[in-house]
């Protein structure tokens, strides 16, 4: 079934399959077909991965598989499971149920022989600050048991490449957001592994310092590295990742590249508040020939969204037009690209994190004893 | 930056038994030298093993002390001293379980569970580390007690074995520490409150003032409690004395509570 997410992302949007259903689909003989042919050219597969923290449900059944060299985003909001699934693939926790396999090592059977083969860069940057950035990287090198030569030539080599030569022999705690992150990002390089995991690589970065970490992740990849990022942010999870993976709940609810993600959306999406809520519907109407897809209706918020394909500008004038012709007085019209929340909204009828307080208020108490629990579990999600 | 691939080989090695346990002591003597640079890059690290302790003596020997009546051959300060030495190496050990915190908070310590490297290290290490300073606290402690005064009265090898037991002393609690910064996880937490219970333990002890000038009620405790049994043992080490059973009985303490908190500490570690 794993092999399914990257067929996926060469069909078109109408093929994008659930997968959970497929999974029933799929016979169990020809899951182990498909799984052996996959390891051919698949550098991780994950296969029905399960998590409870007590009584909370962190993963139930998530699935994808990562084609060697290519870079797999996976999407979702705070409390999704994604940093519990990365906590399993790196070795760091046990799952419940379910497998996984990185360059054909049984990760679950063998971690010792995984940890040989993966890297790791958390939420914040795992650097000791007293330290120099040099100090850091060549300590990392030995702890990799390369001999001290070889661990010195090593952190000169990832401090030249990261731009930090310069600062190499300042204490990393003088450092700025940006360069630690780009520290952290090398310390995991040091072992040279075969999969590289970034877990937000840019929470809490500035948006300059964010840019500079994309290119330096898009680098890495035109190299060839083969890597797993999760990310709050579907912008991030455009520019970096070739196939994305939408987890909510601890459930895959969609699969597909950014394209085929935003085509599910409808393209370009409108959004307003209606000033009277008991005509909502009728606005829902007034603009339901915009789009193939029924437009999305928030009751609590009188709030409409609808995707507008290629439209554009074009389709922002033609709702203007039906909604005045129809009477519906509105405010708060705006027009821009799908978000994650559109996305969401789309797939799940529901938004993915606290967008308007005031809207999610119940939605989003929710969401936060969820989060909070699962935070127990897992430390930092 | 030049445009050579960073990850042109994957590492793949297989390792032997013996390796194994070669590579076990190599990486925690790397984590330990690791935390020791860390340790005298801070300051205010080095006041806390350095400057508070030897701050106390002064306090005791010259503001508190006294008041303070004791009935030993050099008068309080060589009282004094044993105790002061066992409280230092315990509170030496805050070290122990703020950096663990720390390092859980920063997710340093999943980066090294999640490397090919013996997960015994980042424990060991760290206790390795701690040790030394421990041992650099207690001999500071030592000089500044003989400037002010105080004298071994019961020989070299006494003199020793007396440090010996304030070191292995101080370890135990280091032990206790590890398992409480790496089951609190947070630096914040364990400072405020995850080594409270080191106060009562030290202060409510022979450490400072004899158990005999304390309520009935407090005496109880004080009497029996392990700080109260090793520190009365230092003391005859230094100062002359029945050594035979309070040895035995502290040996005992020292053993029992290493042994139930490093596998506390172990498992707290397996599941960060």
């Amino acid at each position: 079934m794993a092999i399914e997410v990257s067929r996926i992302s060469n069909e078109t949007l109408s093929r994008l399959v659930d997968i959970k259903k497929f999974s029933l689909s799929t016979l169990p003989e020809e899951n182990q077909r498909i799984s052996m042919e996959s390891q051919l050219e698949d550098a991780v597969e994950v296969r029905d991965l399960k998590k409870n923290f007590g009584s909370v449900l962190a993963l139930s059944g998530v699935s994808f598989a990562v084609t060697r060299g290519t870079v797999l985003g996976l999407l979702g909001p705070n409390g999704a499971g994604k940093t519990t699934a990365i906590k399993i693939l790196t070795t760091l926790l046990r799952p419940d149920g379910g497998s996984v396999f990185i360059e054909g090592c049984d990760v679950l059977a063998n971690p010792a022989k995984a940890r040989r083969l993966i890297g790791l860069a958390g939420q914040s940057a795992a650097i000791q600050e007293e330290l120099t950035g040099r100090e850091n990287l060549e300590i990392m090198g030995r702890l990799y048991h390369l001999n001290k030569k070889t661990s010195q030539a090593r952190a000169s080599e990832l401090l030249n490449r990261f731009d930090l030569i310069e600062a190499g022999d300042r204490p990393a705690k003088t450092y700025s957001g940006g360069m630690q992150r780009r520290l952290d990002l090398a310390a995991s390089l040091v072992g040279r592994p075969a999969v590289l995991f970034l877990d937000e690589p840019t929470t809490g970065l500035d948006p300059r310092a964010r840019n500079g970490m994309w290119s330096v992740i898009k680098e890495l990849v035109e190299e060839g590295t083969t890597l797993v990022l999760t990310t709050q942010y579907l912008e991030e999870a455009d520019i970096l990742a070739d196939k994305i993976v939408v987890i909510d709940q601890g459930r895959v609810i969609a699969a597909g590249t950014a394209n085929e993600l935003k085509a599910q959306v409808g393209g370009d999406v409108i959004e307003f508040t209606v000033t009277d809520p008991s005509r909502i519907e009728d606005a829902q109407r007034a603009v339901s020939d915009l789009s193939s897809k029924e437009p999305v209706v928030n009751y609590d918020s009188a709030r409409v969204t609808v995707g507008i394909g290629a439209l554009g500008t074009n389709g922002l004038a033609k709702a203007v037009l039906n909604l005045d012709s129809a009477g519906v007085n509105i405010e708060k019209l705006s027009l821009h690209r799908p978000s994650l929340d559109d996305v969401f909204l789309s797939i799940t009828g529901h938004y993915s994190t606290a967008v308007d307080e005031n809207l999610q208020k119940s939605q989003n108490r929710r969401a936060k004893r969820t989060t909070s629990k699962a935070r127990e579990g897992t430390t930092n999600e | 930056m030049n445009n050579r691939p960073i990850l042109d080989r994957p590492t793949e090695i297989n390792v032997s038994l013996l390796e194994e346990l070669r590579y076990g002591i190599s990486d925690a003597l790397i984590i330990a030298k690791r935390d020791l640079l860390v340790w005298l890059r801070v300051p205010a690290f080095i006041f806390f093993a350095i400057v508070q302790p030897v701050m106390f003596v002064l306090l005791f020997r010259y503001v508190f002390g006294g008041a303070i009546s004791v009935n030993v051959p050099g008068g309080y300060v060589d009282y004094l001293m044993p105790g002061i030495i066992a409280q230092s190496a315990a509170f030496a050990s805050f070290g122990t379980a703020i950096g663990l915190a720390r390092e859980i908070q920063l997710g340093v310590i999943d980066r090294f569970r999640s490397m090919p490297m013996a997960r015994s290290a980042v424990l060991l290490g760290r206790l390795i580390a701690d040790s030394i300073r421990l041992l650099v606290t207690v001999v500071v402690i030592l000089l500044v007690g003989y400037a002010v005064g105080f004298r071994f009265h019961n020989g070299v090898a006494a003199g020793i074995a007396m440090l010996g037991f304030g070191v292995a002393f101080g370890i135990a609690i280091c032990c206790v520490s590890a398992f409480c910064g790496l089951a609190l996880k947070n630096e914040e937490t364990v400072q405020s409150f995850g080594l409270a219970w080191l106060f009562p333990l030290t202060f409510v002890s022979s450490a400072f003032v004899p158990v005999s000038s304390m309520p009935s009620w407090l005496q109880v405790f004080a009497k029996n409690q392990p700080v109260t049994i090793i520190i009365n043992e230092m003391r005859s080490l230094a100062l002359g004395g029945p050594l035979f059973s309070g040895g035995i009985k502290s040996v005992i303490w020292l053993i029992v509570i290493i042994a139930i908190f490093i596998p506390l500490a172990i498992r707290s570690y397996r599941r960060i």
